[in-house]
């Protein structure tokens, strides 16, 4: 069932242009994606049955996200793409996500602080993506942030539970934290078509929420007893499709039976 | 001819209220709150339907239980819509919903603290404010939460400390 009004079509692609939007898009919809497919590989292995089905839910409001996002970016590239194809059907390159997004999910506490590093960030970026210029984005990211605001909350809960905790786990919190960092840069930095997007007021600056973002980050890492590193080396790529191998392992998995049997459907 | 077999919107209404939610059969789709209109567009029966969640596993089976339903009361065209906005909230889960829901073992959500989108836990610690969730089998409040996220991503996990039942919130989105 797919319902995306003609008439605001015609009026957001007069402000930008089509490839910038697809894009944007992408950008959000492939970090959804990824995230939500490295999520979903704790299904039956979590440490405790309630963190199980927790991380399941997230992974499945992540998914779902996605089949949004993706939806949009087919019908603005115009040439028929379903958010599935767009999911199974492309390689490497041609995925945006941030590269943190598709990081190895590590022990527990690496997978909540990647987490709760990317949530902090995601309910930001819906924050300003619910106020764009394009109602189409303005309801998916309406939509998708009351979502992610239990992410985040939960995230939270967890990063100071585990940093504050015993030895152990505050060690494996701070190493996660380390590990991470030059991964978070990535999703503030700006290029031609985030400007695009900026200018037209479809998507917010990235530049722009990293104050907020950083607010929560060193609340909730005070909180946690952990130290924030002062390092501001960061990896990119991610955003224009230049990839660790990681990505190639999870697409592997994630697009096996559309690629052995295209066109299977149950 | 059309107009004068064509069902009334109150009775198309009707007939949605009869419909069970597929997850939790004790309420309807009205009293959930997802049919957001039903308006008859010519000799088109337009049905507007509001996701729970974006990745809510049973909305694909709602619209089949709609349409199965509507079609075999005889409704040949019929159009049914995704609409986001506004974003489904639980404060439009009907009264009568919310009394089913505790009969049926789920707390109902807590009324009043969906707005905005922040979380109602969120809200409780930013101003010291606690939720209370009573046990919908005593009715005790003193529970205690154990997950964030339940059986399905709108419910959380609770327990009762006097009875000793663990339960289901429906969480306030
Ligand atoms: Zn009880």
């Amino acid at each position: 069932m797919s319902s995306l009004p003609e008439m605001t079509h015609a009026a957001a692609t007069d402000r930008v242009s089509r490839e910038a939007l697809f894009e944007g898009l992408l950008r959000i919809g492939d970090s959804a994606l990824i995230l939500g497919h490295r999520v979903s590989e704790w299904c039956g292995h979590a440490p405790a049955l309630e963190e199980d089905i927790a991380l399941a839910n997230v992974a499945l409001d992540l998914i779902g996200q996605t089949q949004l996002w993706l939806e949009l970016a087919g019908t603005v590239e115009g040439k028929g793409r379903s958010a599935d194809d767009l999911a199974y059907l492309r390689d490497a390159w041609d995925f945006r996500n941030l590269l943190i997004c598709e990081r190895p999910n590590g022990d527990f506490g690496h997978t909540l602080m990647r987490q709760f590093l990317f949530d902090a960030y995601h309910h930001e970026l819906l924050k300003g993506l619910s106020a764009s210029s394009d109602p189409r984005v303005a309801e998916i990211a309406a939509k998708a942030g009351k979502e992610v605001a239990y992410h985040l909350e939960r995230s939270s809960d967890l990063v100071v539970r585990l940093g504050d905790g015993t030895e152990e786990s505050h060690r494996r919190m701070q190493e996660a934290l380390e590990a991470l960092w030059p991964y978070t840069g990535e999703m503030f930095l700006r290029d031609d078509k985030d400007a695009e997007l900026a200018d037209a007021g479809i998507a917010p600056d990235p530049a722009s929420l990293r104050p907020a973002w950083e607010r929560t980050v060193r609340e909730v890492m005070t909180d946690a007893t952990l130290q924030v590193p002062d390092s501001t080396f960061a990896h990119k790529g991610g955003k224009q499709g230049i990839h660790s191998e990681y990505l190639g392992y999870i697409l592997a998995e994630m697009q096996f039976l559309q690629r052995a049997y295209p066109g299977a459907s149950w | 001819m059309v107009a004068a077999t064509r069902p009334s919107e109150e009775q198309i209404w009707a007939w949605l209220s009869e419909l069970p939610d597929p997850e939790i059969p004790v309420i309807s789709l009205t009293e959930l709150g997802i049919i957001r209109s039903v308006e008859w567009q010519d000799d088109t029966l337009v049905v507007k339907v509001t996701p729970t969640y974006s990745g809510c596993p049973a909305t694909s089976v709602i619209n089949l239980d709609i349409e199965t339903a509507l079609r075999r009361r005889g409704v040949r065209k019929l159009r049914l819509e995704r609409q986001l906005t506004p974003p489904w909230t639980t404060d439009w889960i009907s009264a009568e919903g919310r009394e089913k829901l505790r009969a049926y073992g789920i707390a109902p959500p807590v009324d009043g603290t969906a707005a905005d989108g922040v979380a109602a836990g969120r809200i409780a610690r930013m101003t010291g404010a606690r939720v209370t969730v009573a046990c919908p089998r005593c009715g005790s409040t003193d529970t205690e939460r154990i997950s964030q996220f339940g059986s399905t991503p709108c419910k959380a996990s609770y327990r009762c400390q006097d009875c000793l039942e663990p339960f289901d919130y429906f969480k306030c989105i």
